[in-house]
């Protein structure tokens, strides 16, 4: 099996209805740890992911990954900003990648109820899992996600309404994966956050990658005002 | 009034004592219809779950006239049904006119759309949620549907409820085509139009006390299967 990694974009642009959303984008990642794409609300962090996972119509430019695009895409999982819960128990959402790619109900249950116990659910196996807490939901569409031990992880703000335990039992997760060897795609506007998890930044405004580096770069000695401005906390108009 | 106690107390009388014509033509009204709404959901189910998740051409047309056949006058497929199937009609070789099966037919006819506009519905909204995820699961065209009909099975029962409703209930269409032929195509519905015509209202109305007995039997007995997949939202 072929590297995901290096991905290159080159002019990337979605528009909609005429009007430009995001790009156009220059990127290359190496895929080492954790890129953290940073920007206020509406400078694109949603777009520029979905685009790069695939699931958002890219107008003109091109996104390569190292294999193949549809191969690409199978070796990542994608967790929403509203987790999307299927309406099956807890155990069912989590073996659900598991039974679209064929593995037998029984082993997939098996693989799930592991999960569970690795994201802390498993108390609540049986339990639809739309009647769960934000936390909770959260924590399943990660399990979800996880469960096919995808080489790449996009997460778009998946902390973005929950209380602090709620935070740090995700990104502890998410550092367990990190050490695991998944790559991780995550879009926040919390620089808490970003300064915890990332390894590089990508600094989004209106649209475009205003400024991108190494995190101790970014966080210690950002080169754009914006950027600037923005990790002190100020607002920023995209 | 009179008639309606008397009515209610032959009904009590005919179930108590099983009476071998009524549960005869019980049991065929609830054959027929059940057997058309078992085919009509055969059709109507993956046609919902197509016109949810495909964008086609005319799925704007489809949608609008699969509502708008809702309400189809059931003597009027009677008609076309009675039509197409007379000797002298396309399909007269068939000698299928004034049989159970082309009172099957025209029930079918009446009860797909109703199903697939309920569970289009339904479909459609789930679909618009579950998306993304499935989207970015690549799940294929069969996984995809297979899931929306799977998740949506409560709301789906509903529309099969409503189906069944329409049929149990239905008069015009199965009088035209069934010809309500004593021990051969007599049902509820039909023996009811009989008895009354002939001015043998107690009967009439004890007849119809058992068809809403048998359709709220059916319907608690659907509910209740639903109900031992324990509470919750799903
Ligand atoms: N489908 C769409 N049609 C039109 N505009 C959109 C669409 N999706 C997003 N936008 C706009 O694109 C901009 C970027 O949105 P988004 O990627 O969600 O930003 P972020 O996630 O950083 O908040 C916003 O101004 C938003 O309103
Ligand atoms: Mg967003």
């Amino acid at each position: 099996m072929s590297d995901l990694f290096p991905l290159t974009v080159r002019d990337a642009v979605a528009s909609r209805q005429g009007k430009r959303l995001v790009g156009p984008v220059n990127l290359d990642l190496s895929g080492q740890g954790a890129c953290v794409v940073l920007g206020p609300n509406g400078s694109g962090k949603t777009t520029l992911l979905r685009l790069l996972h695939g699931i958002a119509r890219l107008n003109k430019g091109q996104i390569t990954w190292s294999c193949p695009k549809a191969e690409a895409q199978r070796r990542q999982a994608f967790v929403f900003q509203h987790p999307v819960m299927l309406r099956r128990s807890v155990l069912d959402n989590l073996a659900y990648p598991l039974l679209l790619r064929g593995v037998p109900r029984k082993s997939a249950q098996t693989e799930a109820a592991k999960m569970a116990e690795r994201i802390g659910v498993s108390q609540m196996l049986d339990r639809p899992a739309r009647v769960l807490s934000g936390g909770e939901r959260q924590k399943v569409s990660l399990g979800r996600a996880l469960i096919c031990k995808p080489d790449l992880l996009f997460l778009d703000e998946p902390s973005a309404s929950l209380d602090g335990r709620a935070t740090r039992e995700i990104e502890d997760i998410l550092q367990s994966a990190k050490s695991a060897g998944t790559a991780l795609i995550l879009a926040t506007h919390d620089m808490g956050q970003a300064r915890r998890l990332a390894d590089r930044v990508v600094f989004l405004l209106g649209g475009q990658v205003h400024e991108e580096g190494t995190a101790t770069d970014f966080f210690a000695r950002p080169k754009t005002q914006e950027a600037a401005a923005f990790l002190k906390g100020d607002i920023v108009e995209c | 009034m009179g008639d309606l106690w008397q009515g209610l107390s032959q009904a009590f009388w005919l179930v108590l004592s099983a009476d071998a014509e009524l549960v005869e033509i019980a049991f065929r009204s609830l054959r027929i219809t059940v057997s058309a709404l078992v085919l009509a959901c055969l059709i109507a189910l993956p046609l919902a779950a197509l016109l949810a998740v495909r964008r086609f051409r005319w799925r704007r047309a489809v949608i609008a006239t699969l509502n708008a056949l809702m309400g189809l006058p059931p003597v009027v497929v009677g008609l076309i049904v009675y039509v197409l199937l007379s000797r002298s009609g396309p399909l007269g070789a068939l000698g299928l006119l004034f049989t159970p099966t082309a009172m099957i037919v025209a029930q079918m006819i009446i009860i797909v759309p109703l199903v697939a506009s309920i569970a289009h519905q339904s479909l459609r909204d789930l679909w618009q949620e579950y998306h993304d995820l499935l989207i970015s699961l690549n799940v294929t065209q069969r996984q995809k549907i297979a899931t929306l009909l799977w998740d949506s099975r409560r709301a789906l029962l509903t529309a099969a409820l409503a189906g069944f409703g329409r049929g149990i209930g239905e008069v015009g269409a199965i009088m035209v085509v069934g010809g309500n032929i004593d021990n051969y195509t007599r049902v509820l519905t039909t023996a009811i139009a009989l008895e009354t015509g002939k001015g043998e209202f107690a009967l009439a109305l004890a007849l119809g006390f058992v068809l809403i007995a048998l359709a709220i039997a059916v319907n608690l007995v659907i509910h209740w299967l639903g109900r031992t997949e324990r509470e919750g939202a799903w």
